[in-house]
């Protein structure tokens, strides 16, 4: 059977690695190179990459991040961030991605998932949302790093990525996002149930058993997290050692 | 010299970033007179059957390719690639394909099962091969595909995965090899399958 995967995320500005705590916050890092060639070898399933830079110039640094981690590593990468248009797709394949997310442009431009599906097929498609439960205890659709209301329903909102080509959707919590508490395990589920796409926890990681949850209550495919990993919290093979002993299929 | 077509589908760059890292001589070409020189022509390949074989076609590199598999150079497909080598795929219709191995291409039924088939999974042991001498029931590779040979030539067939059905991972008939997962991709394991690669072709 497929194994579960596990996959360290890297935010990357300015050509450096930082990890912000519920978005905010951020502390500096790594080199994002030499921290993916370190987490392929430790065992990574994957790697993604999210560009939280602004300008043009950083964005250029980006690529040629891209690049050199393409040329680096031989395990598959997924790059998200400041992905707007088919051309920033294709700039992004070109330069040896794997798989491009694409979250707030997807929510204004839904096409835009069509399209880039036609154009390279689903598997290299992620939709990433992040969601946040609301009073009525249903889970909404935000952008702009969790500022902004979409006015989506979460699990509506899945459901049309993939219809619309989305091959995998990465689902990130903003309420758990940092907290170290364990990641939103009803919506990851209730996702999960609802598309045929594999799903990606991303958000609220703190010790081993948290990937546990996901993973099998959560009904999780994937678990992602940065911090746990870049602060050497826990380390991916132990942790894959552990998911084993519990009966969850992993790559050792 | 090894030859890695480019049909203009997909990303090829990282099958030749793979070969290259191995110390392969890799050309990326679609010249016919190239490609009749190879030592080894790889065919990589993401995307759907429809457009690439309908590529082969335009470039005039099927009638190339299926002579020079009858000479004996080495063919190698990856993914989509492996399965162009196959009579037929129903992807999204009905498409002949190279006809170089016996079988058909078919969609996973994903009634019961996520499609693609995208992660890591299990290689299991069907037979021994030069190919995979150092492979076990214990390594891992990667996949995505939405389609997979369904074939009655089991002889082809080296190692398998599981995913609901028995999925073909590693094929080969004399010069003409397969792989539906991506070695490129698939971290030591692939270095190992692409090096052994290297020793059979070079």
């Amino acid at each position: 059977m497929l194994t579960k995967r596990i996959i360290p995320c890297l935010d990357v500005r300015n050509g450096r690695v930082v990890k912000g705590t519920k978005f905010t916050d951020i502390r500096d890092v790594d080199d994002p190179v030499v921290l993916a060639a370190f987490y392929a070898q430790a065992g990574a399933d994957e790697l993604v990459f999210y560009d939280i830079t602004a300008s043009s110039d950083e964005r250029e640094i980006f690529l040629d991040i891209v690049k050199k981690t393409a040329d680096t590593i031989d395990i598959p990468f997924t790059i998200g961030g400041g992905i707007r248009s088919l051309a920033d797709f294709d700039r992004l394949m070109k330069a040896g991605a794997d798989k491009v997310s694409i979250n707030s442009p997807a929510v204004n431009d839904p096409q835009l998932i069509k399209e880039a599906a036609l154009r390279y097929g689903s598997q290299c498609v992620v939709l990433s949302m992040d969601v946040k439960k609301n009073d009525k205890g249903r889970w909404d659709v935000y952008v702009k790093g969790g500022r902004e209301y979409t006015g989506l329903d979460a699990i509506e909102w899945a459901k049309r990525g993939v219809a619309l080509g989305a091959g995998e959707i990465v689902l990130n919590s903003i309420d758990t996002d940092g907290v170290k508490d364990g990641y939103a395990l009803e919506i990851t589920r209730e996702i999960s149930d609802s598309v045929r796409v594999p799903v990606i926890a991303s958000g609220g990681a703190g010790n081993m058993e948290h990937f546990y949850e996901v993973l099998t209550d959560g009904k999780a495919d994937a678990a992602l997290s940065a911090s746990v990993f870049h602060f050497g919290e826990i380390e991916i093979r132990k942790l894959k050692e552990y998911l084993k002993k519990k009966g969850v299929e992993v790559r050792l | 010299m090894i030859v890695i077509v480019d049909y203009g589908v997909g990303n090829i760059r990282n099958v030749e970033r793979a070969l290259t890292k191995l110390g392969m001589e890799v050309i990326v070409t679609r010249d016919i007179e190239m490609i009749d020189q190879a030592k080894a022509i790889i065919l990589p390949g993401v995307g759907a059957f429809r457009d690439a074989i309908g590529n082969l076609i335009k470039y005039d590199l099927v009638d190339c390719l299926k002579r020079n598999a009858e000479k004996g150079t080495w063919i190698v497909g990856i993914c989509l690639g492996m399965q162009l080598l196959y009579d037929k795929s129903y992807e999204d219709g009905e498409y002949e394909g190279l006809g170089l191995l016996r079988g058909e291409i078919v969609k996973f039924d994903d009634s019961d099962l996520k499609v693609p088939h995208m992660g890591w999974n299990r290689l299991i042991k069907q037979r021994e091969d030069e190919l995979t001498q150092d492979l076990t029931d214990q390594d891992y590779v990667y996949f995505v595909h939405s389609y997979y040979l369904k074939s009655d030539d089991k002889e082809q067939i080296i190692f398998t995965s599981s995913y609901g059905v028995d999925v073909p991972a590693i094929v080969r008939k004399d010069n003409i090899i397969g792989m539906q997962f991506h070695p490129e991709k698939s971290g030591a394991v692939g270095v190992k399958i692409l090096r052994n690669l290297k020793e059979l072709i070079v």
